[in-house]
């Protein structure tokens, strides 16, 4: 259909404002937080209410137009990436919090609310929304589920899945579905688990209930040096041996202390070759019991020093630097590759040490900061696209650590999604019975396969030939094969 | 004996040629749950054993046969639990039972469900293929998450052979506190206190009394405890075991058993018609009321939807065509679909959920 065409019947559903089809405006869509990947779409279209997502949907289902949902565009993987024949659908219009509850402890919210504007909305209640993904000062909710995004608080409270109630979405088809409900379960199977997480290829999520928890009455936390990278993940283990859950446990190496060090001076120890970022929470007897443990262990598996928080500013000061770490990665370097694989912990210092052989062996630096507490690794691969070849040397370093964790036991992502980057790893993670499921599932949700394809699930002929040149010539066949 | 994974696909492959059902089957302890079965039974007990535990990875992978108590058993033996406190509803229940009902005890509104726990499995589909989604880690999200969707499926989308789950340290003490309330203000109570951070782990109300169950370090019990006032419950763990298993005095009524899962904050039920002919025990902090009732089918689900929720036949007296609450006409067709991709030739327990599924 041409382009023409779409926007006139689109200015049927729209507002003028609402649909843009120049060069210039559409720029901005051109990618999510995976800025290596870029496409401007045919059209960009901003609704605002439910049924105006249902019409557009219905509009390009009948048209044969392709559709990518986008939320703010802070995704790592490049789910949000435009498709140049394709409509994106941006919900940044959705912004209201619809109600919230404080006694039922739940917020009804629109899609593109932020993540943090839950959290202050329910604050003056005592509540707030547990998943705390690094950006969430911009994310937005319906891309946190569309994602199920977790954060640096996930091994005591959950991701997006364990705190999501009800969604309202709707398919390609243009069929309205409530998913979940305010109760704790509903009959039937749980769409909602399937739906959180599916990358925006099911169906577009048009509000969100979520559940709110009492804020704890105090924080503090315990940063610890290592001198060791295994002398630290040891602690990892010991703590959680001795039936500690921390609220947070955070792991960076070196190379992301001095980066984050050099950046907010949050009073990290230069000459560790890892910390250990230990938070407790809870009533002040718990935390206060907590702490003491903490510290004990910590000292016990040969930390070089320990800091604990003295007050909220302090707590707030250590979290500064370790939320700051990729952009503060990002300082000593044109580029960085921001990876994010899950290995069993026992796993780390096998994988850490062998990362650090890659990193010698492309010639490319890699920082790595890590949800130690549930295995969930960032390294971030520095490079200078600028320089001929690097971003794609980076590209296979990163293709090598993926499979690495596939190796170990784990898994290419943890929760940043597969969207387009780690598509090709989806071969190595899953055999073809496993995709063929999920291409299976697509098309129970969208039978025209017009939402977010290309996305996640990669064809037979792409494992095929991933497989084959894998084997065939022992590397990440990245720069031949095209994107889409 | 169908104790290799070989066996036990041979076996769907050859009830997908012949498009003969199979109802598959544990130690049998939630038969009574759902729809009746009619097909061969594929007796999966054999296929058991605890296949990996490391207690400081919070991680354990077992054999759908596994007997629940003898994976509690392990966990306990280091200081760990299955958060989501299972029903057993019988001495051999198996893990895949477990998962594939999808029920989940007192800690439930406080801590998570089975579904929030399962962390991988390894499965069997319909072509009789092998094959594995979610993993071993806590955090993974490649591919959809079809692990999760498995819990509470009743067997209807594949034939489970093993399950990752996330496992928690056992609360280094617990404290059960009981308060003499009427209902409404139980409710509301409940439901205050789940906003503040009070250590809640279970709640129950039956006839006048509210139980609550405090869970976590010392220090921080004794100062809610402090806080609540109340009345300590001496032999709280056999009280909440009888409530997780069914067995309280309030489970041997003779009428039907309802399970009304409901927003918390849902109002005390009152329609006439169930009024009269019903007793009530609540849970999850007002989210699970229980009800022994005579009242039509019929109208309990209205009231049940009317309060935002859902009422599920969970013990009825006599065979019944619809114990689960039926879906939306949109919900269904994917429901039948999801159906189509895991089991083509609908032979996995055909019908235990809805009629046609």
């Amino acid at each position: 259909m041409k382009k023409h065409e779409l926007i006139k019947q689109m200015l049927e559903i729209l507002p003028a404002e609402a649909v843009l089809f120049e060069q210039e405006d559409l720029k901005p869509f051109e990618c999510d937080g995976l800025s290596a990947y870029r496409q401007v779409p045919m059209i960009v279209a901003l609704p605002e209410t439910e049924q105006q997502v249902r019409e557009i949907l219905l509009l390009c289902r009948r048209e044969n137009v392709a559709v990518v949902a986008r939320g703010a565009g802070t995704g790592l993987s490049g789910g949000a990436l435009p498709l140049s024949d394709g409509v994106l659908l941006s919900l940044s219009k959705f912004k209201r919090i619809l109600s919230l509850d404080p006694l039922a402890r739940i917020a009804r919210v629109q899609p593109g609310v932020r993540n943090l504007a839950i959290s202050e909305a329910a604050a003056p209640h005592g509540l707030y929304y547990a998943p705390d993904p690094s950006s969430q000062i911009a994310c937005s909710i319906g891309g946190n589920v569309a994602e199920n995004a977790g954060g640096v608080h996930c091994l005591k409270y959950g991701l997006t899945v364990h705190n999501v109630l009800k969604l309202r979405a709707c398919t390609m088809d243009g069929e309205l579905l409530e998913i979940g409900s305010e109760a704790l379960d509903s009959s039937g199977y749980d769409l909602l688990a399937l739906f959180t997480g599916s990358e925006g290829m099911l169906g577009v999520i048009t509000e969100v209930t979520v559940k709110l928890l009492p804020k704890p009455e105090l924080a503090q936390v315990v940063m610890a040096a290592f001198a060791t990278v295994a002398d630290a993940g040891n602690a990892v283990g010991e703590i959680i041996a001795d039936g500690i859950i921390p609220a947070g446990l955070e792991m960076m190496d070196k190379l992301s202390i001095k980066a984050a060090e050099d950046f907010v001076h949050a009073g990290y120890p230069l000459a560790a070759e890892a910390i250990l970022l230990c938070e407790s929470d809870g009533t002040p007897e718990e935390v206060a019991e907590e702490i003491a443990k903490m510290q004990t262990i910590l000292s016990r598996c040969g930390a070089t020093s320990l800091r604990t928080s003295a007050n909220e500013a302090d707590r707030l000061r250590l979290w500064a630097g370790r939320k700051a770490a990729f952009p503060a990665v990002g300082r000593l370097s044109p580029d960085y590759y921001c990876m994010d694989g899950t290995i069993p912990r026992r796993e780390l210092s096998h994988v850490l040490s062998r990362i650090d052989e890659l990193s010698k062996e492309y010639g490319l630096r890699v920082a790595n900061v890590f949800h130690a507490g549930d295995g969930n690794l960032h390294p971030l691969i520095l490079y200078d696209a600028n320089r001929p070849g690097e971003l794609h040397r980076a590209e296979e370093l990163g293709g090598k650590v993926f499979e690495l964790c596939v190796e170990v036991g784990g898994t290419i992502t943890g929760e940043h999604g597969v969207g387009i980057e780690k598509i090709n790893q989806m071969c190595a993670q899953f055999k073809s019975g496993e995709l063929q499921i999920f291409r299976e599932v697509k098309l129970a949700f969208d039978p025209s396969g017009l939402l977010n394809p290309g996305k996640v699930i990669p064809t037979v002929h792409r494992c095929a030939e991933f497989g084959r040149m894998h084997v065939h010539h022992g590397q990440v066949p990245f720069p031949d094969i095209p994107r889409l | 004996m169908q104790d290799s994974i070989e066996q036990l696909s041979n076996i769907v492959r050859e009830a997908g040629r012949e498009r003969r059902p199979l109802c598959i089957q544990g130690s049998g302890s939630k038969s009574f749950y759902g729809r009746v079965v009619q097909g061969a039974t594929l007796d999966v007990t054999p296929y058991r054993g605890i296949v990996s535990y490391e207690p400081t990875e919070l991680v354990l992978t077992a054999r759908a046969g596994t007997p629940l108590a003898e994976i509690e058993a392990a966990l306990a033996s280091k200081r760990q639990m299955l958060p989501f406190e299972p029903p057993h509803f019988g001495a051999g229940a198996t893990l895949g039972g477990c998962i594939a009902a999808g029920l989940s005890g007192p800690r439930r509104a406080y801590a998570g469900a089975v579904r929030d726990y399962v962390l991988g499995v390894r499965m069997i589909d319909g072509k009789g293929d092998d094959l594995r989604f979610g993993g071993q880690v806590m955090k993974n999200v490649a591919g959809y998450d079809v692990s999760r969707l498995m819990a509470g499926s009743l067997g209807t989308l594949g034939l489970l052979l093993e399950v990752s789950l996330k496992i928690l340290p056992l609360p280094a003490e617990e404290l059960t506190l009981r308060f003499e309330m009427a209902e409404r203000e139980a409710l509301e109570t409940m439901n205050r206190w789940a906003a503040q951070p009070l250590s809640l782990s279970a709640t129950c109300y039956h006839v006048g009394v509210l139980s609550v169950r405090l869970s976590g370090a010392s220090a921080a019990i004794k100062s809610v405890r402090q806080k609540l006032g109340g009345e300590v419950l001496q032999d709280a763990e056999r009280f909440w075991h009888s409530v997780r298993e069914q067995q309280h005095e309030f489970f041997e009524s003779a009428k039907n058993l309802w399970r009304l899962s409901l927003p918390s904050c849902a109002a005390t039920i009152n329609v006439p018609a169930i009024k009269v002919s019903s007793q009530q025990l609540i849970e999850w902090g007002g989210a699970l009321r229980w009800l022994a009732s005579d009242a039509l089918p019929a109208t309990i689900r209205e009231a049940a939807a009317a309060l935002g929720g859902h009422a599920t036949l969970f013990r009825s007296t006599e065979p019944n065509d619809e114990p689960f609450h039926p879906l939306t006409p949109p919900l269904l067709v994917l429901h039948q679909r999801l159906k189509k991709t895991f089991d083509p030739h609908g032979i996995f327990n055909p019908g235990r959920m809805y009629k046609d599924l």
